[in-house]
């Protein structure tokens, strides 16, 4: 029983609570280099490759599996993130956050 | 499993039985994936049989915890790399030096105990970075800046343990810390200066205490696990105002930097400079690289003047009192117009608080006191990291052509084509070349970037430089250039080091610094 209803929460789609949620984990660890504004790498090196938008914030087409592998193997000049850092519960929230928008 | 070195496996799955019952089964990590969060993103080896990778992580919550993690690690005499909150890239990172140390990560223990902005102080744990510290002072409305480095994901705790430097006039980061408590390697806790005295009212105040000062001894050293430090800080200036100093011959270095170094000396300039050169300084320009090769001076400075660009500049960045600066800056004018036909440009000026569309439109808001990850919008497109060498170079310019010249030659004969240097300010009295090397993963690449910093540090110290700080690939290849009297140091940290931590637990080889037991395989 436990497993089924964990299997439905998974799947079910994030609410707002983990979507606010992962919005503040996502200012304190991911905005300072993917944010908006000037001085910001994460985002300048995703537009030097033509990412349109650059802002992972604006992005409709990221998934959880993909947030996971850039935060736990970091990519280029990005490192990767400790569980100490962000927990595996912190993001499932980014995730949540950054695929809000995501069209079904 | 994987086991430390010298550590049965029946002992650490014992260990880490007993490190899960002292934090939480949560907070041990031995899987690999999690591991694997314990390798050195830019690491100079990544991949390579000789990458220290850990055999376990454990993350205390508390000094308590703290306390019984190291006090497992004695029972079982397993190696511990402490780090604080792992973001030192291009010195190890979260990695450790030894092969199959247990990380000690002290990232949860991340609480602001306190902030004063009347003695202008902080008192922090390990794992707060810059970010939340300067979040806090935002939050609160505290009257007082902090100093970051480049990169604000770092802890100030850890960044002046390794004597890490800033821009704003607190720029010094090991100078600025005053108190600490320490974890001794048989679980102990003491805390320095003040704080040796229970109920002191002046922990965060005064440094010394009383008798002999013993804080320095845990800056890049093995001796403690640091679990609380004041930092001070410095109060919220009332303005800022910024120039640049230009000069346009090729000997007008020595001046420029005879003069620099009167002012700072006298306390007229405060701040970190960076030196400018679009002919010795930064990233290559090609038209400039072919005269450069030609070895032609007066080709450089006839390009200056057609170019209308400066030989050399020199930023100065002004704090304090607004009327106090605009006489520095003046004052400092005044000096540098001795150098014949020097120029000056006025910089952005502010006064503080910035509003919110003002600090929008500032890129780099790290010599403001405002953490920021900007730095990395300055390393080429495809970087994967990056390391430095930095060796300490003599406040003269002709010390400082010396080494350019000489960094510059070692990396054209091995390959590398141009050096690429910043020069800094960042310590009293003296300069630091920062010569910034690519790390990739490419085998090949690496091996003969390890090559060329290899002989770099061979080449400086020949010379009389040695270096501030290093990647812990480099750790012994530097601590062996401190060789005085038959390594008189080293064995003066040897001694120290197997008085305090005779199990020789805490991070083996930091800095060049093994423990007895371990000594011999070392060599």
């Amino acid at each position: 029983m436990t497993c089924i209803m964990a299997g439905a929460a998974f799947a079910a789609p994030p609410d707002q609570e983990q979507i606010d949620r992962g919005h503040k984990v996502y200012d304190k660890w991911c905005f300072p280099c993917h944010g908006t504004g000037l001085g910001k790498p994460g985002t300048e090196s995703l537009a030097r490759r033509g990412q349109k938008p650059a802002v992972l914030e604006e992005r409709t087409d990221l998934t959880a599996p993909v947030i996971r592998q850039f935060v736990r193997h970091g990519v280029l000049f990005m490192p990767t993130f400790r569980k100490t850092e962000i927990s595996d519960a912190d993001l499932d929230a980014i995730a949540a956050y950054l695929t809000r928008n995501n069209k079904p | 499993m994987k086991v430390p070195p010298g550590v049965s496996p029946a002992d650490f799955a014992e260990a880490i039985k007993q490190f899960e019952g002292a934090v939480g089964k949560e907070w041990v990590f031995t899987s690999d994936d999690d591991i694997a969060l314990y390798r050195d993103s830019y690491s100079p080896v990544w991949g390579e049989p000789d990458e220290p990778i850990p055999s376990a992580a454990v993350a205390p919550d508390s000094v308590e915890q703290v306390q019984a993690v190291v006090r497992v690690a004695n029972k079982y005499s397993i190696p511990l790399w402490t780090i604080s909150t792992g973001k030192n890239l291009g010195y190890g990172g979260a990695a450790p030096l030894l092969n199959g140390s247990v990380m000690l990560d002290l990232k949860r223990m991340n609480r602001i105990l306190e902030v004063n902005d009347k003695n202008h102080y902080a008192l922090v744990e390990p794992g707060v970075s810059y970010f939340d510290l300067y979040r806090h002072i935002q939050d609160h409305n505290l009257k007082v800046w902090i100093d970051p480095p480049d990169p604000g994901w770092g802890s100030p705790m850890g960044n002046s343990l390794e004597r890490g430097g800033g821009y704003t006039p607190m720029h010094d980061h090991f100078d600025a810390v005053c108190g600490m408590e320490v974890v001794l390697p048989n679980g102990d806790l003491m805390r320095t200066g003040m704080g040796a005295l229970p109920g002191a009212k002046s922990w965060q105040q005064y440094k010394y205490g009383f008798g002999p000062y013993v804080a320095p001894i845990f800056s890049q050293s093995s001796l403690g696990v640091v679990t609380k430090m004041g930092v001070w800080l410095m109060p919220t200036p009332e303005a800022y105002v910024s120039g640049t100093v230009m000069v346009w011959k090729h000997a007008d270095l020595i001046p420029l930097i005879d003069i620099f170094g009167d002012l700072q000396n006298s306390g007229v300039i405060r701040g970190t400079i960076t030196l400018a050169s679009s002919f010795w300084l930064g990233v290559p320009n090609p038209e400039v690289d072919s005269l450069r090769a030609s070895g032609s001076v007066k080709d450089l400075e006839d390009y200056a003047a057609r170019n209308k660009t400066p030989y050399w500049s020199m930023p100065l960045n002004f704090y304090g009192p607004a009327k106090v600066i605009a006489a520095q800056w003046e004052h400092a004018k005044e000096r540098f117009s001795a150098i014949p036909g020097a120029t000056f440009q006025e910089g952005p000026s502010y006064r503080f608080p910035l509003s919110a569309e003002e600090q929008a439109k500032i890129r780099d808001t790290v010599p403001l006191g405002i953490p920021s990850l900007q730095i990395f919008s300055l390393l080429p497109p495809q970087s994967q990291g990056h390391i430095g060498f930095s060796p300490i170079i003599p406040m003269s310019g002709e010390a400082l052509l010396e080494a350019m010249t000489l960094f510059d030659r070692i990396h054209r004969e091995l390959g590398s084509g141009r050096a690429v240097l910043t020069v800094l300010s960042s310590f009293p009295r003296a300069l630091v070349i920062i010569d910034l090397f690519p790390v990739e993963r490419d085998v090949e690449k690496n091996r003969m970037m390890r090559e060329l910093y290899r002989r770099l540090i061979k080449e400086a110290a020949a010379r009389g430089w040695g270096e501030y700080r290093t990647h812990t690939t480099f750790m012994g290849d530097i601590s062996n250039t401190y060789s005085f009297n038959d390594h008189a140091l080293r064995r003066f940290h040897e001694t120290i080091k197997d008085a305090v931590d005779p199990n020789g637990i805490l991070s083996p080889g930091k800095c060049g610094v093994w423990p007895k037991r371990m000594r011999k395989a070392q060599a």
